[in-house]
């Protein structure tokens, strides 16, 4: 799609002609992941973490559809559907139950890499803005789906972490308290608002799918960015997506997978919270409600605003929590540099690495109960967020001298190879040109 | 109007009579069918307001004959916890102490409750910040310094008038429409019952 050289779709067998000719399916699949799609050749391992994200959206449609069959979608038969039938009674039940739950949680670890491996690389600057874009409409539709999930089983975290969430709407002037209730279907999370959970929680992940299609799409307009952000230049500058970047993948996400089955079979409930199994009751609020792990750096921000200032504290926590993901949609606009890699801006990569870390201590201030340091730590945290994007980041892009960038994706590939070839000890004879022309 | 469409696309169609016509007829469809679009959207929209078996569960009648002075009772109403407590004289005067000035949300102890009942104070057990059950209404409970209510979630303390007092709640703890149908019992949410 992306580039002249792409190799068009030639059917060997007849039936593939006879298809081709009249719906043309397999040469956009060709295309798009197979040997028609033609990917820089310097993609490094963060370049897996957008098709690992696929592979676990896949596995959660799966699971959580089989789960479904089992499941009960009413207040009172939700915990015991869960927690009785499915985790004791139905065969193979409490795997489909354990990787439909760690799945969700691998699905935002390989999402968050993806993410940052995307500020990293400057990946939403032009020409993918909408790349980049559709990758944040996707997260945003991932949390509601996660939300909607959790509240399923209908334990005390479930509850309460949807009364806290729909909590949020009301934090707005005069019109709040109502769409809250509208929301729910009722004053507090009750069977209205699990039953429609339960239907917007099916109906999500197949839009997530919709979206990811237009995200694919859009990237591959541009093609594939690269280590270097250098623009590909010619055809030595990529390989076809098939074979090369497939077994890339393909290995690389068995190597992830087994990761995820040690968690499933030996760590089921590390990532969870023990107050889940028990069930949901409406007049006891649990010793403390944290929000499930990847929600944390956003539970922090929530958590910031202790006093009132013109609006109240309450509100200024909500808008600062969307505005935490909202701003992101700007970056691409808000980061001027015109280098793309942050390995080629020396003051971007360390405040990068500094975001990194602040968003972790973030994490951390949000997973445990408000004391009045962890309160603080956050609100100094919550404060630098904020200032990375939207003072850091335009004043180092205006600032900031880049290094030398390489001449072409091809140019810094043999030049790193000549490099390792040699470590130590008198260089051999420098051929770097000639090399290029015979690749 | 007619002078454009005849400028413009008097040499493609019949004349500035039938362009008119056209667009005419294109507006007045499209708005119907638009209206009829919008009307069509309204029962998917007003399908997740809450329905009659919920609000048919609007009100509450307690029995409060057994609730001594300094207890409190945790009643249930449109599934949301309600705090019923009997205060002592002691935390009325230190409800009644209290200046105005110094609250969040000012609000009288006497506002927040009924004429010649001023010991019983009838509140919603949801903390107005992120609607946790605060504690201090059961027997033993940390009622937080102001000696009312305590919400663990993110450390909202309020007063024996069930007023926020420090922490991030925004508003005093909810009093809901209620009457007294005889001295022993309460009928909660009497004005909601249709």
């Amino acid at each position: 799609m992306s580039f002249s050289w792409a190799k068009p779709y030639e059917p060997k067998h007849p039936l593939m002609r006879w298809l081709d000719e009249r719906l043309p399916l397999p040469r956009v699949v060709y295309g798009a992941i197979g040997g028609g799609y033609p990917v820089p050749r310097n993609l490094n391992y963060f370049w897996n973490f957008g098709v690992l994200a696929g592979i676990f959206l896949t596995i959660q449609i799966v699971t959580g559809i089989v789960l479904a069959m089992h499941y009960f979608a009413t207040t009172a038969g939700a915990f015991n559907s869960v927690n009785g039938l499915i985790m004791r009674d139905v065969n193979a039940g409490w795997l489909l139950r354990y990787a439909h739950m760690n799945g969700a949680s691998f699905f935002f670890i390989v999402t968050y890499i993806h993410i940052f491996r995307g500020l990293y690389y400057g990946s939403y600057k032009a020409p993918r803005e909408l790349v980049w874009m559709l990758g944040l409409v996707i997260y945003l539709l991932m949390m509601a789906t996660a939300f909607m999930g959790y509240v399923l089983p209908w334990g005390q975290m479930s509850y309460w972490g949807a009364q806290v969430i729909t909590g949020f709407f009301s934090a707005f002037p005069v019109v709040g308290e109502p769409i809250r209730i509208w929301l729910l279907g009722g004053y507090a999370p009750d069977e209205a608002a699990l039953t429609r959970f339960f239907s917007l929680h099916y109906l999500l992940p197949f839009i997530i799918a919709a979206v990811v299609i237009l995200h694919i799409w859009a990237l591959h307009i541009p093609g594939s960015g690269n280590p270097t952000g250098v623009d590909v230049k010619d055809e030595r500058d990529t390989l076809p997506f098939h074979p090369f970047y497939t077994a890339k993948d393909g290995w690389f996400a068995g190597a992830v997978l087994l990761a995820y089955a040690l968690v499933v079979y030996f760590a089921p409930n590390y990532l969870g919270h023990a107050d889940n199994y028990i069930p949901a009751n409406p007049l006891a609020t649990p010793a403390e409600i944290v929000p499930e792990w990847y929600f944390w750096p956003f539970y922090a921000i929530l958590r910031s605003f202790t006093f009132d200032f013109i609006l109240p504290a309450k509100l200024w926590g909500v808008l600062a929590m969307f505005a935490s993901i909202l701003l992101l949609f700007f970056l691409p606009w808000i980061d001027k540099s015109p280098v793309r890699s942050g390995s080629y801006r020396p003051v971007f990569k360390r405040f990068f690495w500094l975001l990194v870390i602040d968003v972790l201590i973030l994490g951390w201030a949000g997973g445990g109960a408000p004391t009045p340091f962890r309160n603080a730590v956050g609100q100094i945290s919550a404060a630098y967020y904020f200032l990375h994007f939207l003072v850091i980041l335009p004043l180092v892009s205006s600032f900031e001298t880049p290094l030398p960038l390489p001449k072409s994706i091809t140019d810094s590939v043999l030049h790193g190879e000549e490099a390792e070839a040699a470590p130590a000890g008198p260089k051999p004879r420098r051929k770097k040109t000639a090399t290029a022309v015979v690749e | 109007m007619a002078t454009k469409a005849t400028s413009a696309e008097g040499s493609l169609d019949t004349g500035a009579e039938g362009v008119r016509r056209r667009d005419y007829l294109k507006v007045a469809a499209v708005s119907f069918a638009g209206v009829g679009g919008v009307v069509a959207l309204a029962p998917l929209f007003v399908q997740m307001a809450p329905s009659a078996d919920v609000l048919a569960m609007a009100t509450t009648e307690v029995d409060i004959s057994k609730i001594q002075a300094g207890q409190g009772i945790k009643a249930q109403w449109r599934k949301q916890p309600v705090f019923i407590r009997n205060l002592t004289p002691k935390e009325i005067a230190e409800a009644d102490a209290v200046p105005l000035s110094s609250l969040r949300d000012p609000q009288t102890l006497a506002e927040r409750t009924k004429p010649g009942k001023k010991n019983w104070l009838i509140t919603l057990g949801v903390c107005t910040h992120l609607g946790c059950v605060p504690l201090g209404i059961g027997e033993g409970e940390n009622r937080g310094p102001f000696g009312g209510y305590f919400c663990p979630c993110h450390g909202s303390e309020y007063d024996t008038a069930a007023r926020i007092r420090q922490g991030p709640a925004p508003k005093n703890l909810f009093v809901p429409d209620y009457e007294f149908t005889s001295p022993t019992t309460v009928l909660i949410g009497g004005k909601g019952k249709k």
